[in-house]
């Protein structure tokens, strides 16, 4: 067998890399497990760990590898979400057309907030995110037309001219799984670019990345934009996960999940935002069959992760990574 | 007043309007008064610990169930209010002790994780203790009356004691933090705590201290505001975002910025309530007025925030010293 030095002296299969592809064969085989066991639940439950997990990933590229802690994520779920929900009852109901808005305002959104925001350091911005994200958290509640604070059931699913029907949850599944993957790509290939490494570079030193002659402001504000669009898909999706937006799913708290799950998984690791997302989602999910109260162990074990764990999950399996 | 060249119909509605007016600028003078009092304690928190505090508004939320709890136990609103408060303190700088300690010199994002669970924890915990439905707190029948404070304008009582309450407490923070020797310790461990704590100073005791004030300020908020709300799991968590407005707009670390800070919030919130959807129903059907300006006044005081961090991003007074 493959003794010490093995497998994992290739330097191409490290542990970390094992565990990544463990989880992304797990989550492929989710759908036919669910088929075979007879648990739809399974595959809703797994299904919104992906869509989150996506939010997760773009909130982890511009906090993560920027420094730019957003603490109004959500509002990119609420309008990539409102989007799809708002489009659908004015009988547009093509997806062709409700996601590419849906991303698209999600990033018009993130280009007036990042430009209005980028100005302001440290928790100075934390705090000025969260004050758009209840901005537009209150514009929710006030959209009368639109279910205002009870939300607005969407009755049917994005229309793809009979490409895909989402209907099948399956189907809907795996579609959802492929974007995750292509946006993990995405992000793998913006942090590793010229484009990638000026923002982290901005994240370690702004000031000696400005005196080298870089426009930090401006490769700050295209991110925060890149992240905001992939948000808004995100909410996309959910709102043909749940058939349902509410201004609920942009509440500060929800922005709060987004930042927990980036910073559980580990923040400087590709897979970290999944695993963040996996990990709390299904935990919350096991802990409320266990208990009738499970915020009471979720809690402090949040505040264990916080005190003795730097770097999250990523750093507890495989130590931490350098950078 | 302005109304005195007007007669008859017109000046007695100039004089309704007025006092409409009066009595709302006071209800704002009596949001802010509260703002200030969580808001204080979280800016000294940020200020003197470098610590975002997600928990701030948990303590509000006990300080108010422990005031409901105690005021059935003893019955009488004053006992209870004060043992609430001792209480609060207590969870406070206990908290302080166990945990939150722990998480100074971190990444402010550590701090959100770890705060943001201390949230749930707390949430889940007192539903466990006092179960989901909220609880009331009844005043002192004496409370309950409204006084004349101009002809023609009764304001109920009860929130005139708070704004006078709130300011003397108010006041004597100014006088704890200028003028007392601990208070000097503070203002230093706020600019430099390498320092402070190289010259002697117990700098974990006064941290413990500093918590437990913060934590007090918070659960007195609570327990003030409990007889006019309903006592309820996650009634801090709004409250909460409301407060790192005045903490945000009035620049972090700044007693003297979250107190104006809290007044024109507080005032913003309350005036932008009552007169948005009036002003819009010039323009607008009622329907259309009513939901827009609910929304839109909900929104003011963000966009003062933002306003006021994109001409000053650090705040209207920015700590000195950092």
């Amino acid at each position: 067998m493959t003794g010490p030095g093995g497998i994992f002296a290739a330097r191409v299969i490290t542990p970390r890399v094992a565990v990544n592809a463990a989880v992304l064969v797990g989550l492929a085989l989710v759908p036919v497990y669910a088929g075979l066991a007879g648990d739809p639940f399974l595959l809703t439950l797994i299904t919104r760990v992906i869509i989150l997990a996506l939010a997760a990933l773009s909130l982890n590229l511009i906090m993560g590898f920027g420094g730019m802690v957003s603490f109004g994520h959500a509002a990119y779920l609420g309008i990539g979400g409102y989007a799809v929900g708002i489009l659908a009852k004015e009988g547009i109901g093509s997806g062709f057309v409700q996601w590419p808005v849906a991303v698209a305002a999600s990033a018009l959104y993130a280009l007036v907030v990042g430009a209005l925001s980028l100005r302001t350091r440290g928790v100075y911005f934390i705090m000025i995110t969260l004050a758009f994200a209840q901005m537009i958290y209150y514009v929710a509640i006030g959209l009368d037309r639109y279910g205002g604070d009870d939300g607005l059931t969407i009755r049917t699913p994005s229309q793809f001219g009979g490409l895909i029907d989402l209907n099948n949850k399956m189907l809907f599944y795996y579609l959802c799984f492929a974007l995750l993957l292509a946006a993990i790509y995405l992000v793998w290939r913006i942090v590793n670019s010229r484009f990638g490494m000026v923002i982290r570079g901005a994240r370690s030193n702004e000031r000696r990345m400005r005196a080298i002659g870089f426009p930090t402001f401006r490769y700050k504000l295209v991110c925060f934009v890149i992240a905001g669009a992939m948000c808004g898909l995100a909410g996309a999706l959910l709102a043909n996960h749940t058939s349902f937006i509410s201004p609920a799913m942009m509440h500060w708290t929800r922005s709060g999940d987004l930042i927990v799950m980036a910073v559980l998984g580990g923040m400087h690791a590709m897979f970290g935002p999944l695993i963040g997302a996996l990990v709390f989602l299904l935990l919350e999910e096991g802990l409320s069959h266990v208990t009738d109260y499970p915020d009471l162990i979720l809690g402090p074990l949040l505040l264990l992760v916080a005190i003795y764990v730097h770097g999250g999950i990523d750093a507890l399996l495989f130590g931490a990574r350098r950078g | 007043m302005l109304c005195a060249g007007m007669t008859g119909d017109a000046a007695n509605r100039c004089t309704g309007s007025m006092l409409y007016l009066i009595e709302q600028l006071l209800n704002g003078i009596q949001l802010g008064m509260l703002l200030f009092l969580l808001a204080a304690g979280l800016t000294l928190i940020f200020g003197i610990m470098d610590l975002v505090n997600l928990a701030h508004g948990s303590l509000y939320m006990i300080g108010a169930y422990f005031a409901a709890t105690f005021a059935e136990w003893t019955g009488s609103f004053v006992l209870g209010a004060i043992f609430a408060l001792a209480a609060t303190a207590a969870v406070g700088m206990a908290l302080e002790v166990i945990a939150i300690r722990r998480l100074y010199g971190r990444d402010h994002l550590d701090h959100v994780l770890g705060t943001f669970g201390l949230l749930l924890f707390f949430n889940e915990l007192v539903r466990l203790i006092w179960g989901p439905a909220g609880l009331t707190l009844s005043l002192p029948s004496e409370m309950l009356n409204a006084v004349q404070i101009l002809p023609g304008l009764y304001y109920p009582l009860y929130r005139l004691v708070i704004i006078g309450v709130t300011l003397a407490v108010a006041l004597a923070l100014y006088i704890l933090v200028m003028r007392t020797r601990l208070g000097m310790l503070i203002r230093a461990g706020a600019s430099n705590r390498e320092m402070v704590g190289a010259l002697g100073v117990n700098i974990k005791l006064l941290y413990t201290l500093v918590f437990g004030l913060g934590a007090a300020l918070a659960g007195f908020a609570g327990l003030m505001q409990a007889p006019i709300l309903t006592v309820q799991i996650g009634m801090g968590e709004n409250i909460l975002i409301a407060a790192f407005v005045v903490v945000t707009i009035g620049g972090i670390g700044s007693i003297r910025g979250a107190f104006i800070a809290a007044l024109l919030v507080g005032l913003v919130d309350t005036v932008g309530r009552t007169f948005v959807p009036d002003l819009l129903h010039v323009f607008l059907s009622e329907s259309a007025s009513s939901s827009l300006g609910r929304a839109l006044s909900s929104m003011m005081i963000y966009m003062v925030m933002a306003l006021v961090l994109i001409v000053r991003p650090e705040g209207l007074f920015p700590a000195t010293g950092k």
